[in-house]
């Protein structure tokens, strides 16, 4: 499948409604896209999970990683529904064991992407989550942790994309997958 | 959207949830002498036993509280790989703290699935409506658990990183103090909840939780943990609110 918009699921525009836009957070101009809204209405938050499984439960996915912290919320219902294990990737210092780190851009400075050594095998298929791809920095940086254990990284997925911010072409050519566009 | 304050708090030392069937969840078990986590060896053995806690009169919820259920019941066959699936790291993040890491449960499909179900089997027919996770682990177990019981999951975060309009409850750690925060209309006066977290131990961000949930109205129900750590007694700093353990680790 190509990574594009599930355009035709009827699901999709319940879920869109329940997004919730917060201007001028976490600073002027953002209009911040707020996804707690949708965890709210369990119908939704079902929907968002169900579209991402049957996409994904046929495809030998071995690895969902999920970008802390709001891909702590959609990786573990995704994994737990396909059969795969579930990777934390967090910020610095919040790993307890040995980490492997990769640095990625912000705006102003830099920051990091942890995983834990041994949660991810060579030739483990790999799903990357988040809530949503901005910029996709922090993508790309998962996307590298994942391929320097040796895992595949068959897609992205995110429940909403900015596509404004050409995040999708930062992805090292990994196909994006995301159910709402805000523009 | 306001924020309720409840004047009834002290109603909460009324009986709050029905008892538990005790055939589920509670069970006695005399511990291994040796665990296989791994390559971490934890110097201290895992007890497996559950905290549930029926919260009948006040008086007899106190006593009953630190025992064990003695009677009991053949341990859920599945609390042991659930157990033994959790990695034990020294050291972490300080000298002298054996720190309980969930990740390694979370590679291990059936374990995590067990979990999972183990949480769901206790509460799909309590009319929970409200499932609450605190940041960031308790984001890991609590959907699961919600989407499988059909309630809302709402995140309890640390500050700043909500977006609305929040309400915040401070509370103690070792030097200084923390806040966690809610969205305001994330739940509603008269909703029942559960409070998942990955582990209890001082129970100090559990009961800032609870705070803030019945601020507004809420009921909790009962406190979701996979591991507890008895020796700090987190359990007594909940009030009336019991506590529901897999895995206790002493």
């Amino acid at each position: 499948m190509s990574g594009n918009k599930e355009e035709e699921d009827p699901r999709i525009n319940g879920i869109k409604t329940k997004i919730r836009v917060v201007p001028d957070f976490p600073k002027k101009g953002i209009m911040f896209q707020d996804i707690t809204t949708v965890l709210l209405d369990p119908k939704a938050f079902k929907d968002t999970i169900d579209l991402f499984v049957e996409r994904y439960r046929d495809k030998n996915i071995s690895v969902v990683a999920g970008i802390e912290a709001r891909g702590f919320i959609f990786g573990p219902p995704i994994a737990l529904a396909i059969g795969a294990k579930f990777v934390p990737l967090r910020k610095p210092k919040k790993l307890p064991g040995e980490t492997i780190f990769e640095e990625y851009e912000l705006e102003y400075g830099n920051d990091r992407l942890e995983m834990h050594i041994g949660a991810v095998e060579a030739g483990d298929r790999a799903l990357v989550v988040d809530d949503l791809i901005a910029t996709g920095g922090t993508l790309c940086a998962a996307i590298n942790l994942l391929e320097r254990v040796g895992a595949e990284v068959v897609e992205c997925a995110c429940v909403i994309e900015l596509p404004d911010l050409k995040g999708r072409q930062r992805l090292k050519g990994k196909p994006l997958c995301m159910l709402v566009e805000y523009r | 959207m306001q924020t309720i304050i409840s004047p009834l708090l002290v109603s909460h030392r009324l009986s709050l949830a029905p008892p538990v069937p005790r055939l589920l969840n509670n069970y006695h078990h005399r511990a291994p002498t040796s665990i296989r986590l791994s390559s971490h060896r934890s110097t201290n053995s895992l007890r497996l036993f559950s905290s549930t806690v029926v919260a009948a009169a006040a008086a007899a919820a106190a006593a009953s509280r630190d025992s064990e259920m003695a009677t009991e019941d053949v341990q859920d066959p599945r609390i042991a790989k659930i157990a033994s699936s959790i990695r034990v790291i020294p050291d972490f993040p300080k000298p002298g703290i054996m720190f309980q890491d969930i990740t390694t449960l979370l590679l291990d499909t059936e374990a995590f699935k067990d979990t999972i179900a183990l949480f769901v089997e206790r509460y799909k027919d309590k009319d929970i409506s409200v499932v609450a996770g605190v940041e960031a682990r308790g984001f890991i177990f609590g959907p699961p658990i919600a989407l499988a019981i059909g309630a809302k999951f709402v995140p309890m975060r640390k500050p700043k990183k909500l977006p609305g309009k929040v309400i915040s409850e401070e509370y103690s750690l070792e030097y200084g103090t923390d806040k966690i925060e809610m969205h305001v209309g994330a739940v509603e006066p008269g909703e029942r909840a559960i409070i998942i977290d990955d582990l209890i131990a001082t129970g100090g961000t559990l009961a800032a939780a609870i705070r803030l949930l019945e601020r507004v109205g809420v009921k909790i129900v009962e406190c979701a943990c996979v591991i507890e750590l008895p020796e700090l007694k987190g359990k007594d700093k909940l009030g009336e609110t019991p506590l529901f353990v897999l895995v206790s680790s002493a």
